[in-house]
């Protein structure tokens, strides 16, 4: 009988795996579909701003077919795809340089900015989400809800330049725009990619410590949007728990205040892991705004840089790569909600 | 007035209709913060009516004698690095924002509607297909797929609203779904059903507005991310082409000036704040009143 059980049990697994993982590529291939067509229908002619205007036919006829314009759209979309697939994105019109490799430079001082923005945005955002949940109404309540609301309701670009005039022209506390210094970019040892980390493998003090003061106030602000999303989620998940019966039990079995709330914060894990997992998600692309007014090179400024010089391969492979790391992240946080919380797994979708 | 709109047993529909409808405005207007977000919105739709006898210069007059001049008497805000008054380019800014935010509110509420209660109600493999396409849409980062959409069709307010709707619509679609199904079993569905409905009335006359009002509330707490995204494409340069007045392509004019004359740019931002936080308050004030589960 167990054994029946089981096997079945591990066959509804798989299939929900499988089906799982099949919503994944076909959200991917739908995501590859928007750039591709976006890049086909863009009002500026790829061949041109290859071959330049004043090519004659011949040269402009040769990579019109180099570039598989020439073929149905479908075999078009189908090389896009199997490019794609070898993380070929063509070439920068920009830099000159093959996309894969800007991209590869560009993408760690996003990570960057990300990791810092969800470290503070989970460190502050749930101890305060829960804090404010349990003393729900009162003054500290209210502030903490004050405090989000402006958070989700402040444009971060704004606050960026505010943060600037403040913090770096009047007060000198931080270093302006940039990711290190200048006079510290030709003496850095590149490595990884990741400042903090080639700084201390090549124990370079001075830049590590440049870095960080480089990193406060985006890394803060981006952490500030992030906690504001997190305190309004966790509180309300708590506050949902708080109701339930199984904590009246509790209290009236005489538990401590504080094992109460233990005991509502581990029925609340498995959506707050969600929601962390998406806070990343949107810090990824709230970056765009963020690296533009803080000259921070990382995907967002490449993707703005490159739409303004009409470089259409960078754009749309920044968003691509943006869009599959949101895609990925999204089924992360739902395997890590299964994971777990046992009461989602049987609810099929 | 007062009784006849509470009584137990109303006389007419309308009545009965009028009472319920009193009933959630008080519940409404008992909130405070709800009542200040009713009063920022409010105020955005009367300086966008009322423009041009609000402001006090022409928002598009140039003097570049008068440049970057701070906050005074005869320029309540200062002037901008062209010598343009910057209180009336906020108050012009105003039409702008609301623009952006009533033709996505437009495009993406009905929408999202149509196709939640379509493959809510209809279910099957319609239901499948349109939940698949919904859910690529809503995995996709929406600012970066605002920005490759702008960079398609020429920046423009048009190409901002597309750009806004196209990423916006599916939240709506899967609402109006969930909501759909669970209407969809009921008893009252299934004897409208009986009686020989089609299934367009039941759609449009029964499921329809029984969606609206989760719908509206969502809309008004999205239109704070909408004046966001709308600010922060403005911003970047893909919003509104100069010289319109747009707020955030006025935080960006700003930039440049940061370090002498602040308020260039910390002013369109302080409405942008205030405006976005309006609609903030005012979709949870309107979530605790219609919300069954909080009522």
């Amino acid at each position: 009988m167990t054994q029946w059980f089981n096997r079945r049990s591990l066959g509804a697994g798989i299939k929900a795996c499988a089906l799982q993982v099949s919503m994944f590529v076909i959200t991917i291939l739908g995501l590859l579909l928007v750039t591709f067509v976006i890049g086909r229908v863009v009002p500026v002619d790829p061949v041109l701003v290859i071959v330049g205007d004043r090519a004659t036919a011949e040269v402009y006829a040769r990579v019109h077919a180099e570039l598989g314009l020439d073929k149905p759209v479908y075999q078009q979309f189908l090389i896009y795809l199997y490019k794609v697939m070898q993380g070929d994105f063509g070439t920068s019109v920009l830099s000159s340089q093959s996309v894969a490799r800007d991209i590869a430079a560009f993408f760690p001082a996003t990570i960057e900015l990300a990791v810092t923005g969800t470290l503070i945005g989970v460190l502050l955002g749930v101890p305060l989400g829960v804090m404010s949940a349990v003393r729900k109404d009162s003054l500290l309540d209210q502030v903490v809800r004050v405090v989000a609301l402006v958070g989700y309701s402040i444009p971060i670009f704004w606050l960026g330049l505010v943060g600037l005039l403040v913090f770096y022209v009047k007060l000198d506390w931080v270093a302006g725009v940039g990711r290190i210094d200048a006079v510290y970019e030709y003496i850095i040892e590149r490595e990884t990619g990741f400042v903090l980390l080639d700084a201390m493998l090549h124990g370079q003090w001075d830049i590590f410590r440049n870095f960080l003061s480089h990193l406060a106030l985006p890394g803060a602000l981006l952490g500030y949007m992030s906690m504001a999303y997190i305190i309004r989620m966790t509180r309300s998940f708590m506050l949902e728990q708080l109701v339930q019966e199984y904590v009246v039990t509790a209290r009236v079995k005489g538990l401590s205040e504080w094992r109460i709330v233990m005991h509502a914060f581990r029925n609340v894990l498995a959506q707050l892991i969600t929601v962390i997992a998406l806070s990343f998600a949107y810090l990824l692309e709230g970056a765009v705004l963020t690296e533009t007014v803080f000259a921070w090179p990382g995907l967002g400024l490449y993707i703005t840089n490159s739409l303004f010089a009409a470089d259409m391969n960078a754009v749309l492979a920044g968003t691509t790569v943006i869009g599959v790391c949101f895609v990925l992240l999204n089924a992360l946080a739902d395997a890590l909600g299964r994971f777990f919380d046992p009461r989602t797994r049987s609810v099929r979708t | 007035m007062k009784s006849w709109l509470l009584a137990d047993s109303p006389a007419s529909r309308l009545q009965a209709n009028l009472g319920q409808l009193y009933l959630l405005l008080r519940g409404f207007f008992r909130s405070p913060l709800a009542v200040i977000g009713f009063g920022i919105v409010c105020a955005l739709l009367l300086c966008a009516a009322f423009a041009p006898w609000l402001a006090t210069h022409d928002p598009y007059q140039q003097a570049l004698t008068h440049r970057l001049l701070p906050p005074g008497a005869e320029h309540w805000f200062g002037t901008d690095h062209l010598g343009r008054d910057i209180w009336s380019r906020v108050i012009y800014g105003s039409r702008m924002t609301l623009l952006i935010i009533v033709m996505v509110a437009a495009i993406v509420g009905p929408l999202g509607l149509a196709i939640g209660i379509v493959a809510g109600y209809v279910g099957g493999w319609v239901d499948r297909v349109l939940m698949r396409i919904t859910d690529i849409f809503l995995a996709f980062p929406r600012l970066v797929l605002a920005l490759a959409f702008t960079s398609v069709l020429q920046p423009s307010v048009e190409s901002a609203i597309i750009a806004i709707a196209v990423t916006s619509w599916p939240a709506y679609a899967r609402l109006a779904r969930a909501e759909t199904l669970m209407y969809r079993g009921s008893d009252f569905i299934q004897a409208i059903e009986l009686q020989g409905a089609s299934r367009l009335r039941v759609l449009a006359g029964h499921i329809t507005p029984l969606c609206l009002s989760s719908v509206i509330v969502r809309l008004t707490l999205d239109m704070a991310g909408v004046i966001l995204i709308a600010a922060g494409l403005g911003f970047l340069g893909l919003g509104a082409p100069p010289p319109q007045a747009e707020w955030g392509a006025m935080i960006a004019d700003g930039r440049n000036y940061l370090i002498d004359s602040w308020w260039v740019a910390t002013i369109p931002g302080l409405a942008i704040c205030i405006v976005s936080l309006g609609f903030n308050i005012l979709g949870d004030g309107m979530r605790d009143v219609l919300d069954p589960k909080t009522r």
